[in-house]
């Protein structure tokens, strides 16, 4: 409880007074109050969920830190918020991030500071929303408000294209985001009037109906994730959206999709995810693959990156399908690498267009001349990317693919193909920006990272190594509630 | 924690402790500082590994956990040690080779902007080796397995602004990863199959599972063959075994120092080690143990083949290598694990020896490596002049020298082994003995005899390279020839001296397994064959024997052709002219490999791109969908024209329509 309210109501709603605060500042005349403010909002949200992690009882599959209270009484929803094994992580990864982007963006962006600073700060809260609620209705609120602020974030201050890219990424997100309110409707109808999400987890579902409601999950959640074949929208958002976009795009909002499937297709519809586990499967390993293949020739540095994000995720997806707590535990972990790694990758990309206003790799090449220490961090966050040991990237790899090895070989050969391709195409970006001789005048006036620039890249190698050397604290967290939930999904509730 | 446990911590950790001090703070603490820091941490941890040794040979091993990674439902990944004789030998070898290391690099790298950067790096290669040879789980041994390749590709590519350099290193590092996809997924297998990463438990059970059946990609596999096929298939790219061996000879790249610790002597052993380590396992698959074998001899040969017509001074030994690590693995497949591993200790010495001396060579050379351009430097050089010569000769087994009598063992368990491929294998590092003493004298004489051809010109490179007409080279400085005499010494008497306690007195007691039949001395009786045992009476008796007349007619040839008869090369050159292109083409594996797999998947995946992403997904299914529905309201609006009568029009045909379906149904 924090002054009578309980943590994670602040970890939603501080940020969003926050940014509601830092609107009212007005013009750009009062920026360095808007950015001060934002930063004292972000850690702030940040330091009010630590509790979350310090205080959480690893012994229990239960919901910890519950909050409930009517909300639309006539309807049976209520404003119910909660937190398990699985979702605490996400909170706790949202938040940190939240002072990240806006030190990354503290003079980057020049131009209507208050929105932008309050646009990601109402989209932190609203993303801690999404983790935390458990009522469906809640739930589909948060999920639809989040879009609002980076719909807004790459629309205002994205690129040449960014109305194309923010209406696409918009529309694409929008159209599954309905049938999944279909799909809670029903479950409220044969719920017996409940829109409780653990309620769902309980309710017997014929097969048909299962299928149909997984489908429906599935145009919301995939298209989150994103995974084959829905996918396009996000190389497209991520390049036009500005760094502080594409950082909380890769880091955070993918993970509400793969979430989406933990918290609601897997128990609310176990015999139809045990039915279709073999296409999530296929497809999730056609992004392992195909996408990693595409990223090789991509020529765009943040298009790369995106595919690259694309690739991680099929592991995520690969790993909760199979079904067993090597995959599920593999797959989360790899969901908060994911963060690290490629919100530390479009921040580089950041570091380097703000200076060269180019995302082209063919503008680049002899990069460590100029800027050795940049340099070292890119290499170190290229190799995470490469899911090399020690860094955070290989912990979910690996788990995933032990996982994979026990159900079957060909999965795990396939996935495994990531070793190598994952390889060639971070590599050769590296080798061809970074390495080299100084290619172009533009390259010559380089100036390495300021103090602001190592600040963030630092606090995030130390995340990246930290979690690589030494994961247990991360695992210990979830693995009641991966039990837990691995138990629902084998369970038939038809 | 006792005494020891302390001790075993700090092996590894002080040279981290100086990678991390150099890489950091390496600007403030300035060159000097940078070095002494780093060599300090390198001799505690030699001295820490000599306490060790003694310490084990007094016959104290160990087998524990320093932390948990991670814990699963059912496994806990950790991280820990596993001391015991094999652990300690390779302990010994890693902290002098880099030791002298370390030293002979004040030297090398005395101009170079880069200095603090190099020491770091060299200083967590150590302890990135240190950390797989004393792992006592599969996990850690992948952890630093990787490691050591990171480390590797950052000092192939140490000067990045060279393009050559940094297309050698992004190969290394591909072709590597290809060897650990392999070993990954032979990783999945094992913990598939026991449950656990610990190698004690595995190897424990390994018996028990000899015959076990899995289908893998469709096929009945014997598992333990499946298993070990792909664990070898990390060590193929590791320790550069055909077909993975084509990055190798492009890491020659990277500075000299890193040639000789990394690329010689330590990281590409690691392969040789992992499956000596695995012993228990590979005992159970003698189709396993055929096909390193057969990759092993394939290796010795034909890389040794390629070292022929090289004509950089750091290719020639490159080659070299590749052809002795074949020795090794062909030793590996004829279950002579440990002669593996003396060849593994006697080369790590003989051949550090060699590459620093060439590194000496070409800092005296003032940065030319084209042997073409050298000549006579023996009058100039004297001490490493000497080591060379001591070294060479150690590679080419002279009788007495180290590499004389892992050579011979290796030879000797080849004849004894009966595995399929056992004949070719033989055969292999038969003839390989005539081309090892043929290239190496082609090198030495090239280099240290005969006319000199340095000073001549300047090399059309645009470093600046290479002496001044009439400039005369000379000795380098005692940080260069002090590594050169502190290796030269073993490469003269560890072999002699290790040779009974390593293959006959059981040095590795229980740390490796070997089954009974493929035991050499069960072997030897077998087949009536009698193994001698003395160290002394193995040498005298060597003066009859094939290898060491082979040795002999090599290093003749080598005189004849490159001393006596410059004219006799050039015209074989002609003669066979298709033969010289193709080893001048390196087998054509580079063409090959850049066409096939580097071009085909570029292909490939910009076509996927192109096709799949933007045609097909974007262009039909998104775009398509949202023409589709433009389309549609494109219909739709022509209705809506915003006329009242229009309006009231369709309304009254749509009562009619409805009261006549109502009529129907009724």
């Amino acid at each position: 409880m924090i002054f009578g309210f309980s943590i994670l109501s602040v970890a939603i709603w501080l940020p969003i007074l926050f940014g509601g605060l830092i609107m009212a500042t007005g013009g750009d005349r009062n920026a360095p109050l808007a950015r001060i403010l934002a930063l004292l909002g972000a850690i702030l949200g940040f330091i009010v969920t630590i509790p979350l992690f310090t205080g959480f009882d690893k012994t229990t599959s239960a919901m910890q830190f519950v909050e409930i209270h009517d909300w639309i009484t006539r309807y049976n929803i209520h404003y119910h918020l909660g937190v398990d094994g699985i979702s605490v992580l996400f909170i706790l990864l949202n938040s940190f991030f939240t002072p990240l982007v806006v030190i990354a963006s503290w003079k980057v962006i020049e131009k209507r500071v208050a929105q932008y600073m309050a646009a990601f700060l109402i989209m932190s809260g609203l993303i801690n929303g999404v983790f935390a609620s458990l009522d469906a209705v809640l739930f589909y609120v948060f999920w639809e408000a989040m879009l609002i602020p980076m719909f807004i974030i790459i629309g205002v201050w994205g690129g040449a294209n960014r109305v194309y890219a923010a209406v696409k990424f918009f529309l694409y997100t929008l159209l599954g985001s309905l049938l999944m309110l279909i799909a809670l409707l029903y479950l409220y109808n044969q719920s017996g009037g409940s829109f409780s999400i653990l309620d769902y987890h309980k309710v017997a579902i014929p097969l048909t109906a299962q299928i149909l409601i997984f489908i429906a999950f599935f145009m919301a959640f995939a298209v989150k994730v994103p995974m084959f074949p829905v996918h396009t929208w996000l190389p497209d958002a991520h390049v036009e959206a500005p760094t502080g976009g594409s950082i909380i795009l890769a880091a955070i909002m993918l993970k509400v999709g793969a979430y989406g499937f933990i918290r609601f297709s897997m128990p609310i519809v176990p015999d139809a995810s045990r039915e279709l586990a073999g296409v999530m499967i296929a497809l999730s390993l056609i992004a392992v693959v195909y996408i990693a293949l595409v990223a090789l020739v991509q020529t765009d540095m943040k298009k790369l990156v995106a595919y690259s994000s694309v690739s991680h995720m099929g592991f995520v997806t690969l790993g909760l399908f199979i079904f067993n707590s090597y995959g599920v535990e593999g797959a989360l972990l790899q969901m908060i690498s994911h963060g690290f790694v490629s919100g530390a990758l479009f921040l580089c990309i950041g570091v380097m267009y703000d200076r060269m206003h180019s995302r082209n790799i063919a503008d680049y090449g002899g990069v460590a001349n100029k800027m050795p220490v940049f340099a070292a961090f890119f290499v170190l966050f290229a190799m995470a990317n490469v899911g090399l040991p020690g860094t955070s990237g290989f912990v979910g790899e690996f788990m995933v693919i032990m996982g994979a090895v026990k159900v079957n070989f060909w999965y795990a050969l396939l996935a495994a193909s990531t070793l190598i391709f994952g390889a060639a195409y971070t590599l050769w970006m590296v080798k061809r920006v970074i390495f080299g001789a100084v290619t172009n005048h533009h390259v010559e006036q380089l100036t390495d990272v300021n103090g602001r620039e190592i600040l963030v890249c630092s606090i995030l190698a130390a995340a990246v190594l930290g979690m690589g050397l030494y994961p247990l604290p991360f695992s210990e967290v979830m693995h009641v509630s991966v039990s837990d939930l691995l138990v629902h999904v084998a369970r038939p509730k038809l | 924690m006792s005494n020891m446990q302390n001790l075993y911590l700090l092996v590894p950790l002080a040279p981290l402790l100086g990678a991390i001090l150099a890489g950091l703070l390496g600007h403030v603490l300035g060159r000097a500082w940078t070095h002494r820091i780093t060599i300090f941490m390198v001799f505690v941890s030699f001295v820490a590994s000599v306490l060790i040794f003694q310490d084990v040979m007094a016959g104290n091993t160990f087998n524990g956990t320093v932390y948990t990674w991670l814990t699963t439902t059912d496994a806990r990944l950790e991280v820990g040690f596993m001391i015991d004789r094999l652990t300690v030998l390779m302990m010994l070898v890693v902290t002098f080779v880099s030791l002298m290391v370390h030293i002979f690099t004040i030297g090398y790298m005395k101009d170079d902007a880069g200095y603090q950067r190099f020491f770091s790096y060299i200083a967590l290669f150590t302890f990135s080796m240190l950390m797989l040879v004393m792992s006592n789980n599969f996990l850690q041994l992948f952890f630093a397995w990787e490691a050591v390749g990171l480390v590797s590709y950052l000092l192939i590519g140490f000067w990045y602004t060279r393009p050559t350099a940094i297309y050698a290193n992004l190969k290394a590092f591909l072709v590597n990863r290809v060897g650990d996809f392999g070993f990954l997924l032979g990783i999945g297998l094992v913990f598939m199959v026991f449950g656990t990463l610990d190698y004690q438990t595995v190897f424990n059970d390994a018996a028990s599972h000899a015959k076990d059946m899995a289908p893998i990609a469709g096929v009945s596999w014997n598992l333990m063959s499946a298993i070990c096929i792909l664990l070898f298939i990390g060590a193929m790219g590791k320790s550069a075994q055909f077909p993975l061996h084509v990055w190798l000879p492009d890491s020659m790249e990277g500075p000299t120092p890193i040639s000789a610790l990394i690329h010689a002597a330590t990281m590409v052993t690691a392969g040789i080690f992992m499956v000596a380590r695995m012993s228990p396992m590979f005992e159970l698959s003698e189709t396993a143990l055929s096909f390193v074998m057969v990759i092993g001899a394939i290796t010795a040969l034909f890389m040794g083949f390629l070292g022929i017509i090289q004509t950089d001074i750091k290719r020639v030994i490159a080659y070299s290598t590749l052809s002795q690590l074949g020795y090794m693995t062909v030793a590996l497949g004829a279950s002579a694990y440990s002669v593996a591993i003396f060849h593994l200790m006697t080369h790590a010495f003989f051949k550090a020896l060699l590459f620093l001396a060439a590194g000496s060579v070409i800092i005296a050379m003032h940065h030319v490596q084209d042997i073409r351009q050298m000549g006579g430097l023996r009058k100039y050089m004297p001490i490493t002049w000497i080591t060379f010569l001591i070294g060479s000769l150690a590679l080419i087994g002279t009788p007495f020298l180290s590499g004389f009598y892992s050579k011979e063992s290796i030879i000797e368990a080849v004849y004894l082994s009966q595995l399929p491929g056992a004949s070719f294998a033989y055969f292999a590092v038969v003839a390989g003995v005539f081309v090892t003493a043929f290239y190496s004298f082609r090198l030495y004489f090239l280099v240290f005899h005969g006319a000199e051809r340095f000073g001549k010109k300047h090399s059309q490179h645009d470093h600046h390279q290479g002496l001044a007409p009439g400039e005369k080279p000379h000795e380098t400085s005692w940080v260069v020839t002090l590594p050169l005499i502190l290796l030269a010494i073993p490469s003269v008497g560890i072999g002699a001296l290790a040779f009974d306690q390593l293959l006959h007195l059981g040095y590795f007691g229980d740390s490796i397994y070997v089954a009974e039949v493929h035991q050499l001395q069960v072997l030897a009786k077998t087949l009536q064959h009698e193994i001698i045992e003395h160290p002394m009476s193995m040498a005298l008796h060597a003066f009859g024997t094939l290898p060491f007349w082979l040795a002999v007619a090599g290093v003749l040839t080598a005189w004849l052709f490159y001393m006596k008869r410059p004219d006799i090369p050039e015209m074989l050159k002609h003669r066979f002219d298709f033969l010289y292109t193709v080893l001048d083409n390196k087998y054509y594996f580079d063409r090959f490999n850049d066409w096939f797999f580097a071009g085909g998947t570029r292909g490939l995946s910009s076509f996927l791109w192109k096709f799949g992403d933007i045609k097909l997904i974007d262009g039909v299914m998104v775009n398509g969908t949202a023409r589709l529905v433009g389309a549609f309201s494109g219909v739709m609006r022509n209705i809506q024209t915003g006329y009242i009568y229009h309006y009231a029009f369709f309304m009254i045909i749509g009562v009619f329509v409805l009261l006549t379906i109502r009529h129907w149904f009724e």
